[in-house]
């Protein structure tokens, strides 16, 4: 049981590190947003509850702490992702489509 | 080996803040927030069980919600100002 926990916690501090390196290496703001959320919040829900299957007198606490950033960390990033565009920050230089320009109240 | 996990956690915790100094636009300054402070729930669990002090796990949860709320907080006034 002591093997298992370990190598849950271990892939979860894989993903965080790939996503931090997401972050410092991605060319643009929505970039970012993508590879800073999916990444943290699969890592941070493999790492609470691997330290959850290692004590298991803690593993309800650890449910409760993965279960809340399951579901608030997509939409603060959506939050953000969304009032980006809405300023109208530019897409990099790379990017090929972009469907929002036809919405109402999306900026050029 | 819990070493080990901290360290990385580390790293990442650094390449966050980096971007957070580096970033074009505000909106990447709080990406790179959103993200460190994630990273940082994580590694308050990891140092629970590292020193067995189960008071960690309430500080990280509080911490996160805190975080949940001041995030939008930061996103309604970079759309619509104050």
């Amino acid at each position: 049981m002591e093997l298992f926990g370990m190598i849950v916690t271990g892939a979860g501090v894989l993903f965080l590190l790939l996503g931090s390196l997401g972050v410092f290496r991605m060319p643009d703001v929505y970039n970012r947003v993508q590879a800073g959320t999916k990444c943290t919040t699969l890592g941070s829900f493999l790492t609470i509850i691997g330290v959850g299957i290692l004590q298991p007198d803690w593993f309800w606490k650890t449910l409760i702490i993965a279960l809340f950033i399951l579901i608030s960390n997509p939409i603060s990033s959506h939050n953000l992702g969304r009032a980006s565009r809405k300023k109208g920050i530019k897409l990099c230089d790379k990017s090929v489509l972009d469907k929002t320009n036809e919405f109402k109240g999306y900026k050029e | 080996m819990e070493l080990t996990y901290i360290v990385i956690i580390g790293i990442g915790i650094i390449l966050c803040i980096i971007r957070m100094v580096k970033g074009p636009t505000a909106a990447d300054r709080a990406i790179a927030m959103d993200t460190a402070t994630t990273v940082t729930v994580a590694l308050l669990v990891l140092l629970g069980f590292v020193f067995d002090r189960y008071i960690y796990l309430d500080v990280a949860l509080v911490y996160s919600i805190i975080s949940f709320v001041g995030l939008i907080a930061i996103a309604r006034f970079l759309e619509k100002g104050i």
